[in-house]
């Protein structure tokens, strides 16, 4: 069965469209990504034009990030004080990231730097969790025991001014760590056209210490609010967002990450950053084969956004 | 199919009035809606060249070109090399006012209908239509083995988009003939220019226009309008309805 997609102005088969959002759905609510960096690359290779494709993901991210925060914050798990922080960097960054965007467009070859950052940032975050993970079960496996963060411990850029506590995490930081790392994700979140829920769960479980549920919930959370404004904002200055490519997705999504989330509370937390280490690593791997590799056709037809 | 029989038949009672040699021609429908369930479709046109009635009994035989443009619009075409182990986009040509879609229909191969100035002065042939490149600061058309050109024209192939058919147009009567038009599901929304051409002895006989509409309706009109038109009130209803959707969901799946 097909539907007619107004926007993306192309027939698609339904089914594929809710299995292709329920897979995602899962994958964002068990390790608490977005699944942008999954879905955009899919709908893409279905035909819809990338503008589109990064646009409507987001109405299917807001979806399931607002179903599963929901969840997390029923559990209590959710960490409000320390997501106001991050999204105050966050924000700044989406706006620094969005700008960069358009100068980079200007001298052309975006497309090779968006490949070039996916490459770095994904095989890197990916091969520090998969080594990480391991070293954590072969540690349990030897039976020993973790080491326990002492106070005094804490690295230097944790210790410097403005200081907060920040309950649900039982962590007590500066502020400016925490707000640097929102603005990362915004800026590179904006520059890639991802949500960064991939990038903002290690970053808190590795660099603020945030405990694993903690971070999944939280992270989950950035994402509803800086998903709900790319739609909005998608929708006013490009006129982008299909509804219909939306709604389709994002009722597979949320019947995903229901089960994602439960698959990714009765885990093991080292399983669970073993995993999403394993997939984060694994995109890394595809754009980059995809970027070594020669294509099919050297030539490549584009519609000339500049001449509309 | 019976409405095209009909219209074939009035066709037919038309030409019988005397006047000069002419074309008339007729579309199966002008107006393609563009409906949820839409898939494509395809265009039936008919066409009859009216005799001479002072000469009805030496009409030449005729060879038909049908070319069916779809709204213009500009592309860029790319060209990948291999850099530092990656392949990466290198040069590029801008295509301006290229048509959306193109089907280029005849009776055989346009090479056996007129000679190569002809065709290409009509445009009567999938590789005479006219693609202005943008070359500097100017505007032109290049030689048909121009590699972005070919490539140009192979990508919109294989989208289903342009399509070449040297035996796409039928004479079911020795002057009465039918072409179908395909349109695919991708079909761009636009006033779409239909011409027929036809060629006797490899010189311009008749030209014909008709136009055809491809247009959006109901449902996916209303989205589509509301998105042009209303963006902050259609962003803002988007939002809403997708944190419906999530709350809906954690509703219905909850378990405590």
């Amino acid at each position: 069965m097909t539907i007619y997609l107004p926007i993306a102005e192309l027939p698609v088969n339904i089914f594929t469209l809710l299995a292709l959002g329920i897979a995602v759905g899962f994958i964002s609510g068990m390790f608490g990504v977005g699944g942008g960096f999954l879905m955009t690359p899919l709908l893409i290779f279905l035909g819809v034009p990338p503008a589109v494709a990064v646009a409507s993901v987001s109405t299917h991210m807001a979806a399931s990030s607002f179903s599963g925060t929901l969840t997390y914050l029923r559990r209590g798990l959710v960490d409000v004080h320390l997501a106001l922080v991050l999204l105050a960097g966050g924000l700044t960054g989406t706006l620094g990231g969005v700008l960069t965007f358009m100068v980079l467009r200007r001298y052309g070859q975006l497309d090779l730097v968006i490949a070039i950052t996916y490459i770095a940032l994904l095989g890197t975050i990916g091969t520090l969790m998969v080594v990480e993970s391991l070293r954590a079960l072969l540690r349990e496996w030897r039976g020993e025991q973790a080491a326990v963060a002492r106070p005094g411990a804490h690295p230097l850029f944790l210790r410097l001014p403005f200081k907060m506590r920040f309950r649900q995490s039982h962590i007590y930081v500066s502020a400016i760590p925490v707000v640097a790392i929102g603005f990362s994700i915004g800026f590179l979140g904006a520059l890639m056209g991802i949500g960064g829920g991939f990038l903002l769960v290690p970053a808190l479980i590795y660099l603020l210490r945030v405990p694993t549920l903690t971070s999944v919930a939280t992270a989950l959370m950035l994402t509803l609010v800086t998903m709900a404004a790319a739609i909005v904002m998608h929708a006013v200055l490009n006129q982008t967002v299909d509804a219909v490519l939306g709604l389709v997705l994002m009722v597979g999504g949320t019947i995903g990450a229901q089960f994602g989330s439960r698959a990714g509370q009765s885990m093991k937390a080292e399983n669970l950053r073993l995993l999403l280490g394993l997939l984060v690593l694994a995109v890394g791997i595809r754009v980059a084969v995809d970027q070594a590799t020669k294509p099919a056709d050297l030539y490549a037809v584009t519609i000339d956004e500049s001449a509309r | 199919m019976r409405r095209a029989a009909a219209l074939l038949l009035t066709l037919l009672a038309l030409s019988g009035a005397a006047r000069a040699e002419s074309l008339i021609l007729s579309l199966s429908k002008q107006r393609i809606t563009i409906t949820s369930s839409f898939t494509g479709d395809s265009i039936v046109l008919f066409g009859v060249i009216e005799p001479d009635t002072a000469a009805a009994d030496t009409v030449k035989p005729h060879d038909v070109v049908v070319t069916v443009r779809g709204p213009n619009e500009s592309f860029v075409t790319w060209r990948k090399e291999r850099r530092f182990g990656l392949w990466i986009n290198v040069d590029s040509r801008s295509f301006l006012a290229a048509p959306s879609y193109l089907a280029v229909l005849s009776n055989r191969p346009p090479v056996q209908i007129a000679d190569a100035d002809t065709l290409r002065q009509e445009q009567a042939g999938f590789a005479n239509n006219r693609l202005l490149q943008r070359i500097g600061s100017d505007y032109a058309d290049v030689v048909a083995a121009d590699p972005f050109r070919q490539a140009f024209l192979r990508v919109k192939q294989a989208q289903g988009l342009y399509v070449e058919n040297t035996a796409g147009v039928d004479f079911i009567a020795p002057h009465v003939f039918r072409a179908v038009i395909p349109v695919p599901g991708t079909a761009p929304v636009g006033t779409y220019e239909v011409v027929v051409k036809s060629f006797v002895d490899g010189a311009l006989a008749h030209r014909g226009v008709l136009s055809l509409d491809v247009a959006k309706v109901d449902f996916e009109q209303a989205v589509a309008t509301a998105a042009e038109y209303h963006p902050w009130l259609y962003g803002i209803a988007t939002m809403l309805g997708a944190l419906a959707v999530g709350f809906i969901a954690n509703l219905v799946f909850r378990k405590d």
